[in-house]
C-alpha cells in the first residue's frame, strides 16, 4: 500500500548529460577555430611586417 | 606566436580524465534517488556548472576592480575570459535545470526566485559581450568592461542566497544550509552521492582553469594582433 515505484526519467538524465557535453565540445571547437584564424592573421601580418622595411 | 605550455597540455588531459570520472560517478557510482528516478543524476553537472559559473563572474568583478586600480589592460583580458566561460558553464546549468523540473515540477520554466535571479544573470553577461562590442576604444572598453562587471557581480551572490532569503516564495531545493520546507525536489544526500557530488565541484573547478587559461591565450593573441595591424596601417 505504501510502496511507491520509482519513475523511469533516465530519458531527461540522457538529455542532460548528451546537452552539457555537447555544449562543451562545442566551446571547445570554438576556442580552436577561433585559435587556427588568430594564428593564420599573426603569421601574415607578421609576414607584411617583415616585407615592409625590404621595400624601403 | 607560443606554442602551448607543457603545464596545459597536461591539464588538458586531466580536464578530460577528471571529466569522465566525475560523469561515471554521477551515472553509475552514485545510487538512484527513489522518488525523482535517474533524472537527479543531473544534479552533479547542475551544481557543479553553477559553482564554476558564479565562481567566474565573481572573479571577473574583480578582475574589474584590478583593471579601475592599475589600469593594466591584463586585467580586462582576464575580465573577458572569465566571464565568457562562465557564460557557458551558466547556460548548461539553467538547461539542466530545466530539464530537471520537466518531470519534478511537471514544467520546463517557472518563474520561481532561483529561476529568475539565474536568468538576469545569464542575460547580464550575454549583454555584456553585445555592449563590449560596440565600444572601438580599448580602454574605454575595458573602463566600461570593469564597471560593468563590477556591478552585474553582485548578481552572483543574488542569485546564489535567492533560495535561501526567500525560502517561503521558492519551490528550489536548498543543497548546502537550512533545508526549505516548501521545496519540490529535495532529497537527502547518501555518502555515495557527497562523493559524486564533491567529485563534480573539483573537476569543474579544473576544467574552468583550463578553459581560462586557453582563453587568456586566446585574448593575448587577440591582442598582438591587434597592436601589429596598428603598426602595419602606420
Amino acid at each position: 500500500m505504501f510502496l511507491q515505484t520509482t519513475p523511469d526519467t533516465s530519458g531527461y538524465m540522457i538529455a542532460g548529460y548528451v546537452l552539457s557535453f555537447l555544449v562543451i565540445g562545442i566551446y571547445v571547437a570554438s576556442i580552436y577555430i577561433r585559435n587556427r584564424n588568430l594564428k593564420q592573421d599573426l603569421e601574415t601580418l607578421q609576414s607584411l611586417q617583415a616585407e615592409k622595411p625590404k621595400k624601403k | 606566436m607560443q606554442p602551448r605550455p607543457i603545464a596545459l597540455k597536461i591539464l588538458d588531459v586531466v580536464s578530460i580524465i577528471l571529466l569522465a570520472v566525475s560523469a561515471y560517478l554521477a551515472l553509475v557510482f552514485a545510487p538512484t534517488e527513489l522518488v525523482m528516478g535517474d533524472v537527479q543524476r543531473v544534479f552533479y553537472f547542475h551544481i557543479g556548472t553553477a559553482w564554476v559559473g558564479l565562481l567566474g563572474f565573481v572573479l571577473a568583478a574583480i578582475a574589474g576592480i584590478a583593471y579601475l586600480a592599475t589600469k593594466n589592460m591584463m586585467w580586462d583580458r582576464f575580465e573577458v575570459a572569465a566571464v565568457e566561460v562562465s557564460t557557458v558553464f551558466f547556460f548548461i546549468t539553467i538547461a539542466l535545470g530545466s530539464i530537471w523540473a520537466r518531470p519534478i515540477w511537471g514544467t520546463w520554466w517557472t518563474w520561481d526566485p532561483r529561476l529568475t535571479t539565474a536568468a538576469i544573470t545569464e542575460l547580464i553577461y550575454v549583454a555584456y559581450f553585445m555592449l563590449r562590442q560596440g565600444i572601438e576604444e580599448p580602454e574605454k572598453r575595458a573602463r566600461f568592461g570593469a564597471v560593468y562587471t563590477l556591478l552585474g557581480g553582485l548578481s552572483a551572490p543574488i542569485t546564489f542566497m535567492s533560495i535561501r532569503l526567500a525560502q517561503s516564495r521558492t519551490i528550489h531545493p536548498v543543497v548546502i544550509g537550512v533545508q526549505n520546507a516548501e521545496a519540490k525536489g529535495d532529497f537527502g544526500m547518501t555518502p555515495d552521492m557527497r562523493v559524486a557530488f564533491f567529485f563534480a565541484l573539483f573537476a569543474f573547478t579544473v576544467v574552468f582553469i583550463d578553459f581560462m587559461w586557453h582563453r587568456l591565450r586566446l585574448a593575448n593573441m587577440q591582442e598582438k594582433a591587434e597592436q601589429l595591424k596598428l603598426k602595419a596601417s602606420m
